[in-house]
């Protein structure tokens, strides 16, 4: 059992009763269950449930890429009970009206816990601010314009600025859109060879310094959605030192992918490009970066200067893949793939099995500020059981999700959710594992 | 992408791919020059030679592809290339049909994917095709068993330009061994620029491009050569445009496009023309008897003056002629009926037309000669 926010990491029993913790027991106090249902779970790693701050849902507006349902259900399969749904919706989540709507439906249908996340202006437009006390006393968990920057200083300040009495973070798409505007994946020798245009690492690094200067001025929650580059790191770092109150997240495929997977051969670099080359389903914002932003991404999840993993799981539909790489759109189906695809960095030695735990956990529960991702007494009974060894070939026509936007198809992962239960319920299970038996 | 698909040349892969589908229509393309050797490059140019002599013909018509359907599609307005493929197919005695569409009427992916399925299932022999995207041929190329013919994609390649233009220079240059090519021009967005360099690489000459800073990849540094790892080994990257000019063989000129200046690229057509823009004082640099190319069309005035444009150094219209005969060349190696649809395989030998099939050519067409100029 591997529970970060008590420090725990060791053989034991969890007792859930009425959708609570109940108890944490050693194993070797020989304890017996004989009026519990029991679930085996030997030679696996339990775990709190994860926790998403990036989700993107897609529901209201563009059900056919994915649903509160379906986004739910593929949350569960990847191990996840809290997610955070992303306010680029149509209409926006930039009213009370429609966070209600979101957070009704959820409550209904979902099958894991949903929050939500404001827009930080009204229609995401960046031009007035959104009715954030409105939102922030209709659940809403921070705010932001997910994909678009708010890319004037000044509204940036000010919603950093109002956003301090309410307590919650301003989340900013860090992106210049003038700087490499056009470009489709991150500049460098593999854009130039595919004749792709790109995005100089600067485009995030710019706004992030000031991003970071204006947190400072603020003294406001500042999080930095999926960082991506060294330069990035380095501004967050030295914020951090001189006390600027930041956060940030990193994805697993910013973890675990670099720009040469545009070449379509899993990270290959092939000698001459091939028709498997422009892999639509690499395109994502932040494009995936180069080597030496992967090996210092991991590097600073790894020393805490990243915070957390979030997903920014972005279904899309096939139509919106199957094209040109310029036409297609931008994300990557992750909920489902999240957990086993940075496990690989576990099992190369570059990441401790409870740092990642931790950061897909006590991590993010710390940001909410919510009594979430501990398997502590009388929180939710929200818990994933893991199989570390249990190695599986990535296939997106069983995802749980509506869209299939994976570039690790036909990839093999090892470290694999086998359940996972949310509120004492069971809300997956991996059928085949014959390993994970429900006792009683 | 259920298709996998073999590019022209693609040794390994090609063997395999034909080895277990053997029945299969052909899969082979022209997307770009990357995978060809230099060999199965000089059986293409030896091909076209043979084209050449055809399109002087007095009647220019042989049956070589007769029966055979070709689609030219192209989603950017062009004048030349689209004219030279429907000339080449059309010598060749293919049926060609031009298929003009905007980008932005076939704006969604969905939509180019159904239009070529639908070409498809038309039963098309070949595809040519230009689009504004970098990677559309390949992205079509697994969606049809037509060749498919890349004529230009977005900033990435354009392979028959550049085969077009080793043909000329050949016509000039016996052995390109060690001989100087300057390309000057926008590098950043030319097609041209990036198949030339791995064309004219690839014959064994140095090819040195002067540009401004601001038209060549933020990877790049000027007055530095590339290593491999950009893929593009063993360029020079002149510090000026004197530098790269200075004792070539070849003075190869971009077309510099108006757009640059407005996003900011450039500060006037002027300044640019002042200093990269190729004109008497700057070719007095080069060899003596160097070459000047333009893949046209030509801002005269501008990247290069009208009186070297049109002086006797300039082989731009040679340039515009063989562009028919390599097309002929590329289309008769990827859709002659009974052959190997490789062209120039190692493995099988060159694929390119043989003197003797090029008798055969001669011979079939009813031959009323004299009736024209030749």
């Amino acid at each position: 059992m591997i529970d970060p926010a008590q420090g725990i990491d060791r053989i034991a029993d969890v007792l859930i009763s009425n959708g609570k913790i109940v108890d944490i027991v050693d194993a070797s106090s020989g304890a017996t269950y004989d009026d519990h249902e029991v679930i085996d779970a030997s030679c696996k790693i339990v775990a709190p449930g994860f926790v998403d701050l990036h989700t993107h849902l897609r529901d209201p507006g563009q059900e056919w890429k994915e649903t509160i349902v379906t986004g739910t259900k593929a949350a569960a399969h990847g191990g996840f009970t809290t997610i955070s749904a992303m306010p680029n919706t149509d209409p926006v989540q930039d009213s009370a009206a429609v966070v209600d709507d979101v957070m009704r439906r959820a409550a209904a249908d979902g099958v894991v816990r949903v929050l939500p996340i404001g827009a930080i202006s009204v229609g995401q437009k960046g031009n007035q601010l959104a009715p954030m006390g409105e939102l922030a006393d209709s659940g809403v968990i921070g705010f932001s314009d997910d994909g678009n920057p708010v890319a004037d200083a000044n509204l940036m300040r000010q919603a950093l600025s109002y956003s301090v009495e309410l307590g919650l973070p301003i989340i900013n798409h860090a992106e210049d859109k003038k700087i490499g505007a056009g470009g489709v994946m991150s500049a460098g020798a593999v854009a130039t060879r595919l004749g792709l245009a790109g995005v100089p690492s600067e485009a995030e690094t710019t706004m992030v310094v000031r991003d970071l200067q204006l947190a400072d001025l603020t003294k406001a929650r500042l999080h930095v959605p999926h960082i991506s580059t060294i330069g990035s790191l380095v501004a967050l770092r030295s914020a951090k030192e001189r006390g600027v109150d930041v956060t940030a997240e990193v994805t697993p495929h910013h973890l675990t992918l670099n720009d040469e997977w545009v070449f379509g051969l899993h990270g290959e670099v092939p000698s001459t490009v091939g028709s498997e080359a422009y892999d639509t389903n690499t395109k994502v914002n932040p494009p995936l970066r180069s080597r030496a932003d992967v090996e210092a991404v991991i590097e600073a999840l790894s020393d805490g200067l990243i915070d957390i993993i979030a997903t920014d799981h972005a279904p899309h539909a096939a139509t919106d893949k199957v094209c040109t790489y310029n036409e297609a759109a931008l994300g990557i189906n992750v909920l489902e793939t999240a957990f086993s695809s940075v496990f690989g960095l576990v099992d190369t030695g570059k990441l401790s099995v409870v740092r990642l735990i931790e950061s897909l956990t006590a991590g993010p529960a710390a940001i909410l500020r919510k009594d979430l991702g501990s398997l502590k007494k009388g929180f939710s009974a929200d818990v994933v059981i893991i199989d570390p060894g249990s190695k599986w070939v990535v296939d997106p026509t069983q995802f749980e999700s509506k869209s299939v936007n994976s570039p690790l198809a036909g990839v093999e992962l090892a470290g694999r959710v086998v359940q996972t239960i949310y509120q004492g319920e069971t809300v997956f299970e991996v059928s085949e594992n014959v390993n994970v038996g429900v006792g009683q | 992408m259920t298709n996998p698909t073999t590019t022209v040349g693609n040794g390994a892969a090609a063997e395999a791919t034909d080895v277990t589908e053997a029945t299969a229509a052909p899969r082979h393309h022209l997307l770009d020059l990357d995978d060809l050797s230099s060999s199965e490059i000089t059986e293409l140019l030896d091909s076209a030679e043979g084209m050449l002599e055809i399109t002087g013909r007095g009647v220019r018509k042989t049956p070589a592809l007769r029966g055979k359907t070709i689609i030219t599609m192209f989603f950017e307005n062009s004048t030349r290339t689209r004219v030279s493929f429907e000339q080449a197919g059309k010598i060749l005695g293919a049926d060609v049909i031009n298929v003009t569409a905007s980008a932005s009427s076939v704006s969604k992916g969905e939509s180019l994917l159904n239009t070529v399925k639908t070409l498809q299932a038309m039963q098309i022999d070949a595809l040519v095709v230009r689009h504004p995207h970098s990677g559309a041929p390949y992205f079509i190329s697994n969606h049809t068993d037509a060749a498919v013919v890349n004529a230009g994609d977005g900033t990435h390649a354009h392979p028959t330009q550049s085969l077009l233009d080793l043909f000329t220079v050949r016509n000039h240059i016996d052995d390109m061994t060690g001989k100087k090519i300057a390309i000057v021009g926008d590098v950043l967005y030319s097609r041209v620029a990036r198949s030339n360099i791995i064309a004219f690489q690839k014959m064994g000459a140095e090819v040195t491009v002067s540009c401004p800073n601001t038209l060549i990849p933020d990877e790049w540094q000027l007055g530095s050569v590339l290593d491999e790892s950009t893929g593009f080994g063993g360029l020079k990257l002149a510090k000026n445009v004197d530098e790269a000019v200075d004792s070539a063989d070849v003075v190869m000129a971009l077309r510099i496009q108006q757009e640059r200046q407005d996003a900011g690229h450039l500060p006037s057509l002027r300044e640019y023309s002042d200093r990269w823009g190729i004109n008497s004082k700057r070719m007095a640099l080069a060899n003596d008897r160097a070459l000047l190319m333009h893949p046209g069309p030509m801002n005269e005035g501008v990247e290069i003056s009208s009186e070297v444009a049109h002086g006797a150094q300039s082989v731009v219209e040679e340039q515009v002629r063989n562009g028919v005969a390599v097309r002929m060349a590329v289309l008769y190696a990827l859709c002659a009926p009974g052959k190997s649809t490789r062209i120039g395989n190692s493995d099988e030998g060159p694929r390119g037309i043989s003197v003797k099939e090029r008798t055969e050519i001669e011979t079939v067409p009813p031959t009323k000669r004299g009736s024209g100029k030749s």
